[in-house]
């Protein structure tokens, strides 16, 4: 189907579109970016100029691409996401051998004015391709095995070569992210139930992997999962972080300790504050309270986005929205979970409120697509 | 390609039902986070917030003052002195090499010391001060301060270490501290959080050490706050701790100085000054002896071997560990039992012929030729020893031994020393248990004069002739006031002998030293009311008799000498014993006279108090004494 299928008069033209942007969604966004600062404030100790300041114009930056990309029809978006895919998928390539190395892993491209971790970009574009793919798809063929298998395809190779870097967390949204996506697209349940069962397979396999010669992960994300298991088992080695973070998250209470009044953050005691852990300085300065209202406004983000899914009778749109909400779901879920001991610690940023320049521009892009779905959805008839 | 309406609208509800799938797959997990976050910081908020303050806040011990130790008169003997150190910082001191190389330039470094204080830094995180030097002049402290700017991360530093001002005369007595090692916590297990302060000093031998309970005080603390990496943000609260009890001994510095300086002219020798009266020690002498200070500060391997391997054993307090056969100064109490047990009348004499025959074996008196008719009072003064083989066979060692105890042998005594002795006082039993033989009457001879299985101590000899002065069981005590507090006088009360019969044996003390056939004579006091009684002894280390003169030192015979005075109203008792020194009337008794008459005086006595002849030789001895002038500046007294 082409865009000429469109009720294209109904869809608002010009600077009208600015009426049409889902607004409710951009004030939440701007409202948990605010809790970022906030948070990177008094992480950095009363310290504006260390991580707030250019975290706040990177919002800004982000704000304005979001209005950007709404503002251009998402027909050409879709017409894009081949383009696009393809080009994270040369640049994961290009950082395999290029990338700068960082944390044990090769992520990075240096552009000069920030880093561009091409795996940020990967999670959105792949999200654009299987929406345009399923768009593309006739529906009766969706749960077709040749058809089941190009989406496979297309999540897999982004995947393998994030999990080579290695980018355990990336790879585990990549790959929740794409299963998402085919879920939402309509693909017959009993795939999933293979897939589940031959996950099932695979973790066996990962865990009888260890100490063979074919070894399937890396030394230390096996001492990760152990970690995991039992964070008392090792409370001063790799244990030390999940422990001090659920000290930290624990000793908040209902209220908090107070704003940069945290002893495990201002003590140091709490890791990668400023990124990967900055909710249980959240938790711990402001409570069970802050905590849970932190959760309420990312709950609300993904609520708005399947709201609008949900009312867009445009395929790609309604797909490509989803899976923006999805994605953006997966990561502070995970995130959180990791910090309070749900989940293994695997590298997952608290959406909009960590530090880090690829994962904010990325994210606030992949609205501006959901905005333009939404103002350019069909409308009448 | 072409799509039906019909296709879209199927599709779109398709998306939506599996829409809200996923929506209500991820209010599930939302539900599931939150719940998580209830359950932690409403549920378990306590017990992480208890893990939360046990992270941050940190005990630090403060180590309380330890008290200190005073001499009977104020004068301080073990002091907290100020111990001047230069510390680092490393991280303040950016260029450690050449911030040191700049120290070097301005004040001398041991190499020794720079070399551990650089491995330290190495091992210790970079803001944790490290010792450079230890024990520094002031001088060196002012140059240090004056140059701060020079020398970043450098700063002077003061803290406590013992000291001993008077040095070595009270190394034996006082003992000293040291740092507390894994070997002290072994052996005697002690649950005190002070212990576990790095180089904690506890005392390792004499008073420091048996008093370790009153002087170390009690633990202050403070509460810190650190951070992740162990530093220090500030202070929250501190509790200062209870200093140490302050000790004052019976000892009188200037008498200990004096017999310090006394005995050292006799190689290896060992002296007790008692207040027969009250039972205070008045200095306790071993000779050669040490400077404690060293060990404080943690004595080099040389200095230490030096001390070990010195055959006249500078580390032993001799005068309680030390036992020695008492000779004949222990034929006060085989004339004591006799009396007693009325065996012997005082004007009863026995025949001295050289020796006595018990089945085929002779026993010899110490001179060849024999006393010829001896009594009590001349057995004493001449020390005849066929006279006391003769009571030795009336009395039996039984007797003779339950006397004797009375009088302290081989009591113990609870003195804070260390490795105080209790001698050895034989009897049948003790032979029995001992050796599993039964006693026979060869050993009964040989225990009358001193020799055999009997052992003392210079202590315990004081001690003997003290109770024999008044015929009060009199104890001896080292401790006079803890805190002010005056500890309690004991064994004041009668032995329960018969007066007539001490005055018999003290008249025979008297004849030792003030007749002109006693084997004391030559030692005696010449001034009207400080006239002495006393009593010699020689003990043999070899059975074989040969002039001293022509055997190694450790062969020769041990000099003994006990006496006190003024005879008429005791104030002074001594027991002296020179190792290997040869006869007790030449070697023993002019170094207990001297101490005798210093104690006696509070001080260098005149010259008069000697006998005239005597007077030119004294006077050499008096110059020659390495004795301590009276300390320049304020005087150290007791505030």
């Amino acid at each position: 189907m082409s865009y000429l299928e469109y009720n294209v008069k109904t869809v608002p033209a010009g600077f009208r579109k600015v009426l049409y942007l889902n607004w409710p969604l951009v004030i939440l966004l701007t409202a948990v970016a605010s809790v970022g600062f906030l948070m990177l404030y008094s992480v950095a100790g009363g310290d504006i100029s260390q991580w707030a300041e250019p975290q706040m114009k990177r919002f800004a930056l982000g704000l304005a691409l979001m209005f950007a990309v709404a503002m251009v029809p998402i027909w050409f978006w879709r017409n894009m996401a081949g383009l696009a895919y393809t080009i994270s998928l040369l640049l994961l390539v290009y950082v395999e051998f290029f990338g700068v190395t960082g944390m044990g892993a090769q992520r990075w491209i240096d552009l000069g004015f920030m880093r561009l971790q091409p795996s940020e970009l990967m999670k959105i574009t792949l999200v654009m391709i299987l929406a345009a793919y399923y768009d593309w798809l006739d529906v009766k063929k969706t749960s077709r095995p040749l058809w089941v298998l190009v989406p496979l395809i297309l999540i897999m190779m982004p995947t393998f070569l994030v999990l080579n870097q290695p980018d355990l967390g990336t790879a585990i949204l990549l790959v929740a992210g794409g299963g998402a996506m085919m879920f939402l697209a309509g693909v017959s349940l009993w795939y999933f139930a293979v897939v589940i069962a031959g996950g099932i397979g695979l973790v066996s396999a990962v865990f009888s992997s260890r100490g063979t010669d074919w070894q399937l992960l890396k030394d230390y994300q096996f001492r990760r999962i152990d970690t995991f298991l039992d964070p008392a088992s090792d409370p001063l080695g790799a244990g030390y972080h999940i422990t001090q973070s659920k000290i930290a998250l624990g000793s908040g209470g209902w209220t908090g300790r107070g704003f940069m009044q945290g002893t495990q953050s201002r003590l140091n005691f709490l890791p990668e504050k400023h990124t990967d852990f900055i909710f249980t300085t959240l938790a711990e300065e402001f409570g069970f309270v802050g905590a849970v209202s932190l959760l309420s406004l990312y709950a609300l983000i993904v609520i708005f986005c399947i709201v609008s899914a949900v009312n867009n009778r445009d395929r790609f749109g309604s797909l490509l929205t989803l899976g923006i909400g999805a994605t953006f779901f997966l990561f502070f879920a995970v995130n959180m979970s990791m910090v309070m001991g749900l989940a293994p610690v695997v590298g997952v940023p608290l959406p909009l409120v960590s530090y880090g320049g690829s994962a904010m521009i990325v994210l606030m892009g992949a609205f501006g697509l959901a905005q333009s779905a939404h103002v350019h959805r069909p409308r009448g008839r | 390609m072409k799509r039906s309406p019909k296709d879209t609208a199927t599709s779109a509800r398709r998306i939506g039902r599996r829409a809200l799938v996923v929506g209500g797959l991820q209010a599930g997990v939302v539900g599931m986070l939150g719940w998580r976050m209830r359950q932690m910081q409403v549920e378990q908020a306590d017990q992480f917030r208890l893990l939360a303050e046990e992270n941050r806040i940190n005990m630090r011990l403060i180590a309380p003052a330890r008290g200190l130790i005073y001499d009977r008169n104020g004068r301080i003997l073990a002091e907290n002195a100020q111990n001047y150190r230069i510390v680092i910082v490393r991280e303040d001191a950016g260029d450690v090499d050449q911030t040191i190389a700049k120290l070097k330039q301005l004040i001398y470094l041991d190499e020794g010391e720079l070399e551990r204080a650089l491995r330290e830094m190495e091992r210790r995180s970079p803001f944790v001060p490290v010792t450079l030097s230890d024990q520094r002049a002031w001088d060196d402290i002012a140059t240090v301060a004056v140059n701060a700017p020079a020398l970043p991360g450098i700063t002077p530093d003061v803290g406590l270490t013992r000291n001993y001002p008077l040095g070595p005369d009270f190394a034996h007595v006082v003992g000293y501290v040291g740092p507390v090692s894994d070997y002290d916590l072994e052996k005697n297990p002690d649950p005190d959080p002070l212990l576990q302060i790095p180089k904690f000093q506890i005392g390792k031998t004499g008073v420091e050490a048996k008093q370790e309970h009153r002087l170390r005080g009690e633990a202050g603390s403070k509460r810190i706050e650190v951070n992740a990496a162990g530093r220090v943000m500030r202070e929250l609260g501190r509790d200062e701790g209870i200093p140490g009890a302050d000790l004052q001994l019976t000892v009188d510095q200037g008498l200990q100085n004096f017999v310090q300086a006394r005995l050292e002219l006799g190689l290896s020798a060992s002296a007790v000054v008692m207040n027969p009266q009250n039972g205070d020690l008045l200095a306790i002498g071993s000779a050669p002896s040490f400077d404690p200070n060293k060990f404080v500060r943690g004595i080099s391997s040389a200095d230490y071997g030096e001390l070990t391997g010195n055959k006249y054993r500078p580390l032993a307090n001799k005068a309680v560990q030390g036992a020695y056969p008492p000779g004949s100064t222990f034929k006060m109490m085989v004339t004591m039992a006799a009396l007693e047990a009325g065996e012997i009348r005082p004007d009863e004499t026995i025949w001295c012929g050289g020796y006595t025959k018990l089945g085929r074996r002779r026993f010899h008196c110490w001179k060849r030729g024999g006393h010829g008719h001896v009594n009590l009072k001349e057995s004493l003064q001449q020390s005849c020893d066929v006279y006391y083989y003769e009571l030795a066979q009336r009395v039996g060692i039984d007797r003779i031994a339950e006397t004797a105890r009375k009088f302290g042998f081989g009591q113990h005594f609870d003195l804070p020393m260390s490795a105080v002795s209790s001698g050895v006082m034989p009897d049948k039993n003790w032979k029995m248990e001992s050796y599993g033989q039964s006693w026979r009457v060869g050993d009964s001879l040989n225990a009358a004069i001193g020799q055999g299985y009997v052992l003392a101590t210079p202590l315990q000899l004081a001690v003997m002739c003290a109770r024999l002065s008044t015929g009060t069981a009199i104890e001896p005590r080292l401790i006079k006031s803890v805190d002010g507090v005056e500890t309690e006088i004991r064994g004041g009360e009668p032995l329960g002998f018969d007066q007539a019969n001490l005055d018999l044996v003290r008249g025979g003390m008297y004849a030792v030293s003030n007749t002109l056939r006693g084997t004391g004579y030559r030692s005696r006091i010449d001034v009207d009311g400080k006239l002495m009684a006393g009593k010699s002894g020689t003990s043999q280390v070899r059975s074989v008799v040969v002039r001293n003169e022509d055997v190694p030192w450790e062969e020769r015979d041990h000099a003994l000498f006990v006496c006190y005075a003024p005879y008429e109203a005791p104030e002074v008792a001594v027991g002296v014993v020179v190792e290997h020194g040869g006869g007790g009337s030449s070697a023993a008794a002019p170094v207990a006279r001297d101490i005798l008459l210093y104690a006696l005086h509070g001080g260098l006595p005149p010259l008069e108090s000697y006998p005239s002849s005597q007077r030119q030789m004294i006077k050499e001895l008096h110059d020659k004494l390495p004795l301590r002038r009276e300390m320049a500046g304020p005087e150290r007294s007791r505030a």
